[in-house]
């Protein structure tokens, strides 16, 4: 069983650049081809400061930390066991390539379902740049599925 | 991408134009790990991905939900997606073909244009649901 412990704890917070070449990188694995996200001169003539993250982009940058499955471990997840659950974006400002963004995430509920053989974790995670504007806010679901019923804890 | 639509012209039913994308490689999946930051070896590793009970390495939940984040954005503008929330209601496997789609299920009215909800769905080529959702874009 998870440590419920963890519930309402702070994970280190995250300093990240938003890096072009990463934007271009992603918008290819994805396919997409819109100008705003992968040319710079249309992104700069529509205003921006660079070419524009994709809405799901930051997902990927709150598990920019050397070790992203520490925490989970931590908590006493078997991390193969781990699905995506759910996932929410609210977009408060664009993110555009070059913007230094703190990622500042909190595990704000763990809970069990189906008598202890899924256990689920909540992650709520604040975007701001460097001028303390607020960016976005994601929250994330992860589901651990236990292979067999857990032992009584 | 083609220009935005306007507020005033979008009704509440409006599918937007599907986005089919292609079956899912392995190649695909070494690109968005890498480009997403998302290291997870269940999505590259076939031999990790057997340690955990599955038959092969699968789909990122976020590359299904990025598709339908290209449908919105695309469809909206790079810039007007203001809310995107999602559920992973079953696991993509490889070469499975994903095809997002979107109804305009909401209208409310601002200063300057309006926020359009949708609710969103990806399904695979038998039509089994993967994702289902919903979304706020603003409009002019």
């Amino acid at each position: 069983m998870l440590d419920r412990g963890w519930i309402g704890r702070e994970l280190p917070p995250l300093e990240v650049e938003v890096d072009r070449w990463r934007l271009r990188a992603f918008a290819r694995a994805i396919g997409e081809t819109g100008p705003l996200h992968v040319d710079d001169a249309a992104a700069r003539a529509a205003g921006h400061r660079g070419i524009v993250a994709p809405p799901t982009f930051l997902f990927g940058l709150s598990y920019d930390m050397e070790d992203q499955t520490g925490f989970l471990r931590e908590m006493g997840a078997d991390v193969r066991h781990i699905l995506h659950g759910e996932q929410s974006f609210r977009y408060h400002a664009p993110v555009c390539a070059g913007d230094r963004l703190t990622i500042r995430s909190t595990i704000t509920d763990i809970y069990a379902k189906k008598g202890g053989l899924l256990e689920f974790i909540v992650r709520e995670s604040a975007v701001t740049d460097g001028s303390g504007r607020r960016m976005a806010d994601l929250r994330e679901v992860l589901v651990l599925r236990h292979p067999a019923p857990t032992e009584a804890a | 991408m083609s220009a935005a639509p306007r507020f005033g012209s979008v009704q509440v039913g409006d599918e937007l134009p599907v986005l089919e994308l292609p079956p899912v490689s392995r190649t695909t999946l070494s690109y968005f790990a890498g480009a997403s930051g998302d290291r997870n070896p269940i999505h590259l590793d076939i031999d990790y991905a057997r340690s955990a009970g599955q038959p092969d390495v699968f789909v990122h939940g976020m590359f299904v939900m990025a598709g339908a984040g290209r449908l919105l954005s695309d469809w909206a503008g790079a810039t007007s997606v203001r809310a995107f929330e999602a559920r992973f209601l079953a696991i993509t496997q490889l070469f499975e073909r994903l095809r997002c789609t979107a109804r305009v299920t909401g209208k409310t009215a601002t200063a300057d244009g309006g926020e359009v909800e949708l609710a969103v769905e990806v399904r695979n080529e038998k039509d089994e649901p993967k994702l289902a959702g919903r979304a706020v874009v603003s409009l002019k």
